[in-house]
């Protein structure tokens, strides 16, 4: 581990430098396994943050406080520590140039960190595929990834829509609510078009967001999930 | 042999029997949901459930046929592939052996089809023997969309997404062909107790 990056008060990103690194593809994920001095092993799921194309592999991780894991990448690793993985693994909930578009994703909370691969991966191989991000989070300081999104939105194919659903800055001119269908209907490409969709965060938002776009029309064959559960992270 | 992860202790829940819990699980209270897409939600005037494949003539049951089959309730220990177990989980439906009873075949192999697409595979030897069920309840009470209903395989023995949602039926085959997840790198037959999660586990 070379590097603790502190996204929010909740996202931390880990920076890690792997020997015989695989390559990955913009969604997967790798599971990292921790090993107590008397054998007891603990392994959870962490979606793969940065794009194939990055220097370095980067998990982004929400630290829950009753997790056994994540507080001790969070909280005790430091650089220079190794850390086990394997991986990278999935491969529906990837994202490559050859699946086309137009592109919608739909992120709830730290969902949206597969999607950051895919955004990142989308800039990296200088992709035309327009994409819409349509992210939902409690407050502007929660934005995991701020600076970086909005940064991307100045490019021509992305577009970068906030939903603050707890706490809105003064002015805010955004959406101020949870995803719900006119919402989506708001933001999503037409179903006409055959927008190829990613959905990733907490089980109750994925399933209203998969419900809604299904409801207005969406081929569910086209949408593709990611659902964290409540002790998923 | 894993390198060690300076400073970890891990939190062990001392109220769960290690002797019940996989390789590389933890138990949870909470039933997490892992789904590739949306959740299919099947009216039950227009579901069935058939077995075909190889066999002479494709065999349905319509939901009231399948309500009026003996059922049972199971009580089982779950493992998702994710790292969760969860233990004692209730559920009632009907055992596999009461709908294959009647079935002459040659097939070794099954893969179960679902509503949205999703499909799975399995040797028949486990889908049968007392070890498969298709499960209407959980708790007592309808099972959810999101958790499969109405519907669901449960093959407990094997990692949980052989327990296919919104099951509508059963491909008897001769050769093994693999199913959704087992086609994206998960291990073709997802035993917990040996950890094959993966292919090449």
């Amino acid at each position: 581990m070379i590097e603790l990056i502190e996204e929010t008060a909740e996202a931390t990103s880990i920076v890690l430098d792997l020997p015989d690194r695989q390559r990955h593809r913009a969604g997967q994920h790798v599971d990292v396994r921790l090993t107590a001095e008397d054998g007891y092993e603990a392994q959870r799921s962490y979606s793969i943050a940065s794009a194939p194309e990055d220097a370095y592999l980067v998990l982004t991780v929400e630290r829950l406080d009753d997790g056994e894991v994540s507080p001790y990448l969070v909280d005790t690793l430091r650089p220079g520590d190794e850390l086990e993985l394997r991986g990278p693994i999935g491969g529906y909930f990837v994202w490559e140039e050859v699946l086309g578009g137009p592109l919608l994703l739909v992120a709830g909370g730290s969902g949206v960190v597969p999607l950051r691969a895919m955004l990142r991966h989308h800039q990296a191989v200088g992709s035309t595929i327009p994409v819409r991000l349509l992210y939902s989070v409690k407050s502007l300081d929660d934005v995991i990834y701020r600076d970086e999104l909005m940064g991307m939105a100045a490019d021509d194919e992305i577009d970068v829509r906030l939903t603050l659903t707890r706490e809105q800055p003064e002015g805010w001119r955004g959406y101020a609510r949870r995803i719900d269908q006119e919402l989506l209907a708001d933001v999503a490409w037409p179903p006409s078009e055959g927008p190829l969709t990613y959905v990733c965060g907490p089980t109750s938002f994925v399933e209203v967001a998969a419900n809604a776009l299904v409801g207005l029309g969406h081929d569910p064959g086209r949408i593709r999930t990611e659902r964290f559960g409540p002790t998923g992270g | 042999m894993s390198p060690l992860s300076r400073a970890f202790r891990g939190r062990r829940r001392s109220d769960a029997d290690p002797a019940r819990i996989p390789p590389g699980q933890y138990v949870t209270d909470d039933f997490p949901v892992l789904s590739a897409g949306p959740t299919p939600h099947r009216p039950l005037e227009t579901w069935s459930f058939t077995i075909q494949g190889s066999i002479d003539e494709p065999v349905s049951w319509t939901w009231e046929q399948l309500q009026a089959l003996p059922s049972e309730t199971i009580t089982t220990d779950i493992h998702c592939v994710t790292k969760w177990s969860k233990l004692d989980t209730v559920w009632t439906g009907v055992s596999l052996d009461t709908l294959l009873d009647d079935v002459e075949t040659s097939a070794e192999y099954v893969t179960a089809f679902s509503d949205g697409g999703y499909t799975t595979n399995l040797p028949l030897e486990d889908a049968t023997g007392g070890k498969a069920w298709i499960a209407y309840a959980f708790d007592g009470e309808p099972l959810a969309p999101e958790h499969g209903g109405p519907a669901r395989l449960l093959v407990p023995h094997l990692y949980f997404w052989k327990s296919a949602k919104w099951v509508r039926g059963l491909e008897l085959r001769n050769e093994d062909e693999p199913g959704f997840w087992e086609s994206y790198g998960y291990h073709n037959y997802g035993d917990p107790w040996r950890e094959q999660r993966y292919a090449g586990d």
